[in-house]
């Protein structure tokens, strides 16, 4: 198969960058997405020319590093996959793809399709975890948890943190990130103990870094490549606001 | 010729732990925050050590390569992790799992180590549990635990198939905790390219900025590399791309030594080999060989057929079929460990049984979709059928899988001692980049563990028994020589690759070398051959100095420049791995000298001559290493020929 790529350049976060335009020819249809990409690269280098520079380090859906925004969706075309699980027979022969970085305030771009997504990490840091320490904790089967309790904190837990959500929101918003990480602790004993001032403290932190507000239009669950259910954000703004209500201070 | 001092603690075998607890020195509180410690990596051994250092007060700088701690590639691991809880009343004990591991590592692991590992692997569960990790739950709302190649028992605990995800996003979350208190300062996209060693004692790293291209100089009292293993150096492996072996090499070639470095895991459950211009092999989990069944066809015109694509796996009557492990191995059947699965695969595909490509048997669910429904097999493994459609495009509910061995964890690394110290004081090693609890062989399940042991549960007690020595060494300024120097050599080092301005990209040598390594010193390896890659790898390597292309310069993002560090690195290690597969005259767990087999196809230990470890000595370059034995004594496990028949 043969491609025309139009990808994002850009030489650091100060430069101001451009699209350039390239070919590559003879791709399998079972090449992986960021595979097509290697390709191009050897043969710029060839060339004597810089390759261009993208995120990845899994390659099969896990990590969240790779962060493509291609044809206009984040991860591209295919529903719940990332980028390196995207294989090119998912694309017409003879197309043209255009191919960006991650389009956020919050997330600068470092070089060509590279972006900072340290605003998540912080956002983390806020308090998006369990307060234990090593050591000292009761055994593990000493509080019963319900399976579809479980199970459902599951299903938030699996956000890969890629920024997906945010890369495809008009607004920005990093609400369905914040409130998977929300819900996964909320809906567990453990996590309940700190559920108030936990989100308090990530909510503010995700409003200080600039990232927008939801206004509903579920866009983050359709293009997230783990299924990441927006009820999830429903749930965050019952607790929020129960925080609020609630004497509990952050 | 250095001794080698595994400083096993005195007592019996249940007690050792205990005993080297309550005679260990550790460091007041107050002392504590004087104390700098450096973590090198951010995975499950790296990231719940800084997070555990942190916690008890030490002043710990925490370093990864990817833009952020979380993404380590512990991340991929997916079936489960192993502990003793014996939760099913099937019969579990410490000692079993103890048991299990010494005999599935070959016995070729160190007894005390692995006895405190299945010691402490309880209250990794306790541990996570109470991080909020969500395992997998019965309808009691207790815990529930499938079963792992190489146990008679059910001890694994598992998050879907995504359990690395969610323990190392546990760590994450207590690093996290730390980084906001301050006790944790976390850099993120740096890379180490060399260790500091002041009057013998590690002291320090020099890193790379990968985003600005500078080169930083970090102090620490003492220094722990938990960068994981080294598969890369096969360039074909189920590792993440950015995983290399670069940390561990530079601790080498200052004086660490490195133990078993041939010792690597082939996982049988991988998605064969599609393409030239494939950049990695994606791991099916192992968890899938509990309710799938491995078979070929009996007849190799029907395997001849379906390689032709003139026969579909479904048109093969069930009696044409060759379930190959449970004839080979009725006991253990498709649940024997990884070296004995992914050898049968071999044996099956080189004898001109094998599927697809010819490289490739089938992992069939239609006898356990009938038993138990779509819907469980759904429930236990969707988001591993998912993975599978969408990189094959094949429906793996109504065909049977296609899979293969392929390069997946490493065995070998730095030698440890029992407080997990190398060679060189001060210099600690953790999870997949030491070599201590495996052996030849490591079972499913257990490198979760074993990260997460030496993180949580070992080094918080270990360094401080070393770093109580320190307490009176106040912080040294990295304006020192031994700083400046390491920093220079560093600097020397990347101009004189970006200076050669050769022909060929970095890729083109890694392939190169990774298709050496496969072929002489993969699955099946003989004198013969492994002398021939020591050579072909020195060619390869004096031909990569001379003809490397490195487009760009030091400044700023420069992603050729260090892949060319690491494939330089990779070009050093495979040389050293085949040496020490070479000097091993004897086949045992993932190390198969096909010299060295029984008449029926089994590997043949030689434990009067090789019951040792190989801790391999760096003596300069092009010269050849020096290796040291460290005798292994098995006082609690009686040696025998292992048997999963």
């Amino acid at each position: 198969m043969d491609f025309t790529l139009k990808i994002w350049k850009q030489a650091n976060s100060k430069a101001k960058g451009k699209f350039e335009t390239f070919k590559v020819k003879d791709i399998s249809a079972d090449c992986s997405f960021l595979e097509m990409l290697d390709i191009l690269n050897e043969d710029l280098i060839d060339k004597v020319q810089l390759p261009i520079n993208f995120d990845h380090d899994c390659r099969e859906g896990i990590c969240g590093m790779c962060s493509l925004y291609i044809n206009g969706r984040p991860h591209g075309p295919d529903q719940g996959i990332t980028v390196c699980q995207m294989h090119m027979r998912n694309f017409k022969n003879g197309s043209k793809i255009v191919i960006e970085p991650w389009r956020s305030k919050a997330f600068p771009v470092i070089k060509d399709l590279m972006v900072d997504r340290s605003a998540f990490d912080e956002i983390i840091q806020a308090g998006g975890y369990v307060s234990v320490t090593t050591g000292g904790v009761p055994d593990a089967n000493s509080i019963p948890i319900r399976k579809e309790l479980a199970d459902l904190s599951m299903d938030a837990a699996a956000c890969i943190g890629c920024g997906a959500c945010v890369a495809t929101c008009k607004n920005a918003s990093a609400m369905l990130f914040v409130s998977a990480k929300v819900s996964q602790f909320a809906l567990l004993p453990q996590g309940k103990v700190e559920a108030k001032r936990r989100v308090q403290a990530m909510v503010a932190k995700m409003d200080e870094l600039g990232f927008g507000n939801c206004t509903n239009t579920y866009a983050c669950e359709a293009e997230c490549p783990k299924n990441i259910s927006v009820s999830n954000i429903a749930r965050m703004n019952r607790e929020f606001l129960g925080a609020k209500l609630g004497a509990q201070k952050a | 010729m250095t001794r080698l001092d595994s400083k096993i603690p005195e007592g019996p075998l249940a007690q050792k732990w205990s005993n080297y607890k309550s005679k260990q020195n550790l460091v007041n509180p107050a002392n504590k925050r004087k104390i700098d410690i450096i973590v090198v990596g951010t995975g499950l051994a790296g990231g719940a050590a800084a997070a555990s250092l942190g916690e008890l007060g030490f002043n710990v700088k925490n370093f990864c390569i990817q833009d952020s701690p979380r993404r380590a590639h512990s991340i991929a691991a997916q079936g489960g992790i192993n502990a003793t809880k014996n939760y099913p009343n099937d019969g579990d004990t410490v000692y079993r799992l103890f048991y299990d591991t010494i005999k599935g590592g070959d016995y070729r692991a160190r007894e005390a180590n692995v006895y405190r590992l299945a010691e402490v692997s309880s209250n990794i569960i306790d541990q996570c549990v109470a991080q909020g990790v969500p395992f997998a739950r019965e309808y009691s709302g207790l815990l529930d635990n499938r079963s792992f190649g190489g146990a008679l028992v059910s001890r694994t605990f598992y998050a879907r198939g995504q359990t690395g995800q969610q323990l190392l996003l546990g760590a994450y979350g207590a690093l996290s905790k730390e980084i906001k208190k301050g006790t944790v300062k976390m850099y993120t996209r740096s890379e180490m390219l060399d260790l500091v060693i002041i009057d013998g004692k590690a002291r320090g790293i020099i890193t790379r900025n990968v985003v600005t291209g500078e080169l930083e100089r970090h102090f620490a009292h003492a220094v722990v590399i938990a960068t994981g293993g080294y598969g890369n150096v096969f360039f074909l492996s189920t590792l993440a791309m950015n995983s290399n072996g670069t940390a561990a090499w530079t601790a080498y070639k200052k004086g660490a030594f490195f133990a078993n470095p041939s010792m690597v895991q082939i996982h049988p459950t991988c998605i064969p080999v599609h393409g030239d211009y494939q950049s990695k092999l994606t791991l099916m989990s192992e968890s899938l060989r509990n309710d799938g069944r491995i078979w070929v066809p009996k007849n190799k015109e029907d395997a001849e057929k379906i390689r032709k694509g003139e026969l579909k796996p479904n048109d093969i009557a069930e009696e044409n079929r060759d379930y190959y492990l449970e004839r080979r191995y009725p006991a253990f059947g498709n649940l024997v460990p990884r070296d004995v699965a992914s050898r049968a695969a071999k044996e099956r595909c080189d004898a001109g049984y094998g599927v697809g490509s010819g490289l490739a048997v089938y992992l069939d669910f239609k006898e356990s979709i009938g038993r138990l429904g779509k819907d469980v097999i759904e429930a236990r493994y969707g988001n591993l059928f998912q993975m599978y459609e969408k990189i094959v495009d094949d429906n793996p509910y109504e065909t049977p899988m296609m899979i293969y061995p392929a390069i997946h964890y490493n065995m070998g690394g730095i030698w440890v001692d029992y407080e997990l110290q190398t060679t060189i004081p001060n210099l600690f090693a953790a999870g997949e980049a030491n070599f201590s609890d495996h052996g030849a062989n490591r079972l499913g399940a257990s490198a979760l563990m074993q990260g997460l042991s030496d993180g949580y549960f070992v080094l918080p007690y270990t360094l401080q028994n070393c770093l109580s020595e320190e307490i009176r060494v106040p912080r040294m300024s990295n304006d020192l020589p031994e700083f400046v120097e390491a920093e220079n050599n560093v600097r020397e080092r990347l101009e004189g690759l970006l200076s050669i301005k050769g022909t060929k990209t970095v890729d083109h040598f890694h392939k190169r070398l990774g298709k050496i390594m496969w072929e002489h010193v993969g699955m099946g390896r003989n004198e013969e051959g492994l002398k021939k890659a020591i050579e072909q790898i020195k060619e390869l390597r004096q031909e990569f100095h001379k003809d490397v292309r490195i487009p760009g310069d030091m400044t700023g993002v420069n992603t050729e420049l260090e892949k060319a560090v690491r494939v330089s690195d990779f070009l050093e290690l495979g040389e050293l791995m085949a040496r020490d597969a070479l000097n091993r005259n004897e086949s045992c767990g993932g190390h198969f000298r096909e010299e060295y087999r029984t008449e029926e196809g089994e590997a043949m230990r030689n434990d009067d001559e090789y019951k040792y470890v190989a801790a391999w000595e760096f003596s300069g370059d092009d010269k050849e290493p020096v290796m040291h034995k460290e005798p292994l004594v098995f006082e609690n496990i009686e040696v025998k020929q292992r048997d999963y028949k």
